[in-house]
């Protein structure tokens, strides 16, 4: 299959050796487990069990709310111990509404729906349904709904489902674990997602520094005629929806539209997996598979965590901390955000934790732009980072926004290769943050102008109708005067 | 000399002429300055700014008799926005913004006499004669204008939280320069 090729990134130092030879183990069950209402984009979900509840495995904990909203279930049997606000796993710290159990340790299974006979058979709106209330998000990290995205079938002609195994982000090795150990789970996932979008071809699209996944996902499709397994060039961002589906199909996505308007969804091989559980098994998303790692790590794993997780125990499961780490990274370490501390629970968009030394990473004082013009080459995007940075820099953001700084999704190689070490993408996060509160403000000010010229005209009847009633009145008692005048007899009578 | 008297009045009668019907037929109703602005401005009529409503103060605005940093509820943005609008550098950084409030009320205060409801120029209460009254926050834009009329200071103004879908970075190097 020919590869095409895509303008930019970089190469940075891979580091997958740490842990990618280390079989996926299971995660003993904690002492308690934290599951915060918004695991993933959208309106976060609506609490259905309340303090003191016992909750078998399985059973549904909070209820999507809305169109883009994920469900979330009860990772193991036990109490909800309380639901309360709890510290996100997000470099804000900010508190989070967090349900917690207390698991009793007998990992009992509710009754769960009997699982899809035939998937194949099934309806599309039927495999949705199921995937909604098992609650799967991307689990690539980007944590959207599975199954708003394996509706797109129905507003786009769709050619091709992609089925992302690139994992580009250096450290990370769950999805190559993953596609080596449960390549028929992952294959029979992405069929089941593929009759749900009515693709007719699957293509899975992983970097040739996993050939031991390679060689397992090509032997669990060989079966199955419409689907390709391809190696794609180790380059990061080579993961991003947008690059891979250039480098598979070779058509560059516009700004601001999606990969199914060239007839391709994109998938994560985790997302993949879960699908084949829901649908196979109708169990929901309990747990994923979580790269520790990093320099500060005792002993790198991949594991099988349960939601809910916490950190810190996660990094005790793996033998603690050898030093105290510089930093401790959620996600890669190109694109992932600092955690506010240890005690924040592993959630659906979890793929790593990364303990790193100071060495890792690399702090260094920010010295004046060279002009070397090395973040305008490398920009996967085709941006020009140099211009807007210095732009941001004298808060001019429109200036920004005008060069395309909403079309910049945060890789992070223009400020990898910087030579003078300016944080550009940092620059670009903040941007981003500030343009997209303009445009709340904006959408408030309209909802503000328009509720305020409502009032207005109802003010204005209302005190016409009053004026009318007065006349009305007026002209009554006028009438009646006359009528009285006209006959004093009568009133006299009265 | 006769020629050049001559030609000079008669450029000046045709043009004067002309100038005078063009004046008649192509004149501007109104300052479109101000419709500009107006459309700028929050349009809630809360009369924070001193003037009566918003097109009194767009109208003030445009004669440049009011500083662009005149719409508190507006705040920052709005300030930002009029003064790239008329042109003028505003000293922004003296400009004290709060950041967006909303108005609540304090049940245990509340005497239910409507006097805030019936202030509100956006509907944001919900309450009746004699009972409790609440602010649907959505609607409220925090003009504070209930907060004054409270007879029994049962309204406080409160900073709206940031969430963690709102949350973003600070400006590289802000830190140091505070």
């Amino acid at each position: 299959m020919k590869i095409f090729p895509v303008r930019g990134g970089i190469h940075p130092d891979y580091r997958k050796d740490l842990t990618c030879e280390k079989a996926i183990v299971p995660m003993p069950m904690p002492q308690k487990l934290y599951l915060p209402l918004q695991q993933h984009i959208g309106a976060p979900a609506d609490p259905v069990v309340g303090a003191g509840d016992l909750v078998k495995k399985g059973q549904l904990l909070a209820r999507a709310q809305g169109a883009v909203s994920a469900s979330t279930h009860a990772p193991t049997s036990g109490r909800i111990a309380e639901v309360a606000l709890i510290t996100a796993p997000h470099p804000s710290g900010l508190p989070q509404l967090t349900i917690v159990i207390e698991p009793d340790g007998k990992d009992e299974w509710a009754e769960l729906p009997a699982p899809v006979a035939d998937p194949f058979a099934a309806s599309s709106q039927e495999i949705r349904e199921r995937v909604a209330a098992a609650g799967i998000v991307g689990l690539g990290g980007a944590t959207f709904p599975s199954a708003v995205k394996l509706n797109l079938g129905s507003q786009n002609k769709l050619e091709t489902l992609l089925i992302n195994g690139a994992e580009c982000e250096p450290y990370l090795t769950c999805d190559d674990r993953v596609m080596r150990e449960y390549s028929a789970e992952v294959i029979d996932g992405a069929r089941i997602m593929a009759h749900a979008l009515g693709t007719p071809k699957i293509v899975v699209g992983i970097e040739e520094n996993k050939p031991q996944a390679i060689a397992a996902m090509t032997q669990a499709a060989s079966a199955f005629s419409n689907i390709t397994v391809v190696g794609v060039p180790v380059q990061y961002p080579m993961g991003s929806e947008r690059h891979l589906t250039q480098a598979i199909t070779g058509l560059e996505t516009p700004a601001k539209k999606l990969t199914a308007e060239l007839g391709v969804v994109v998938h994560n091989v985790g997302t993949a997996r879960a699908v084949h559980h829901a649908i196979r098994y109708s169990r929901p998303l309990l747990s994923r598979v979580v790269t520790v790692s990093g320099g500060a790590i005792t002993e790198g794993k991949n594991i099988d965590v349960p939601l809910g997780t916490l950190v810190s125990d996660l990094v005790a499961f793996c033998g603690g901390l050898k030093e105290p780490p510089r930093r401790i990274v959620n996600g890669g370490p190109m694109m992932g955000q600092p955690l506010p501390s240890l005690e924040v629970p592993v959630v659906k968009g979890t793929s790593g934790i990364l303990a790193l030394t100071a060495d890792e990473v690399n702090e260094r004082d920010t010295k004046p732009c060279i002009r070397c013009g090395g973040c305008v080459t490398i920009c996967p995007c085709g941006l020009v980072p140099v211009e807007m940075a210095a732009f941001i820099r004298k808060d001019n953001l429109d200036g920004a926004a005008k060069l395309g700084v909403m079309d910049c999704f945060s890789c992070g190689s223009c400020s990898y290769v910087c030579p003078s070490h300016i944080p550009l993408v940092h620059f670009f996060n903040y941007a981003k943050g500030r343009l997209n509160d303009a445009d709340r403000e904006r959408r408030k000010l309209e909802r503000i102008k328009m509720l305020a010229e409502t009032r207005n005209t109802r003010v204005e009847q209302q005190a016409q109708a009053k004026k009318a009633a007065a006349a009305a009145a007026a002209a009554a008692r006028k009438a009646a005067a006359a009528a009285a005048s006209e006959n004093p007899e009568n009133k006299a009578s009265v | 000399m006769l020629i050049a008297v001559g030609s000079l009045v008669a450029m000046g009668a045709t043009l004067g002429t002309v100038l005078g019907i063009a004046s008649r037929y192509l004149a501007v109703e109104g300052n479109p300055l101000e419709a500009e602005l107006l459309a700028l401005l929050p349009g809630a009529q809360c009369g924070q700014c001193g003037f009566v409503g918003c097109g009194q103060a767009a109208a003030a605005l445009a004669r440049g008799e009011a500083p662009v940093t005149l719409c508190p509820p507006g705040g920052k943005a709005v300030a930002e926005k009029l003064s790239k609008k008329l042109g003028v550098k505003a000293d922004l950084s003296e400009h004290e913004d709060k950041g967006p409030q909303f108005a609540f009320v304090q049940e245990d205060l509340c005497i239910g006499c409507l006097r805030c409801a019936n202030e509100c120029s956006t509907d944001a209460f919900v309450g009746a004669p004699k009972q409790v009254h609440t602010v649907i926050r959505e609607n409220c834009h925090g003009c504070a204008k209930c907060f004054k009329v409270c007879p029994t200071e049962a309204i406080k103004m409160c900073a709206v939280p940031v969430t963690l879908g709102e949350w973003h970075w600070d400006k590289p190097g802000s830190h140091e320069l505070h």
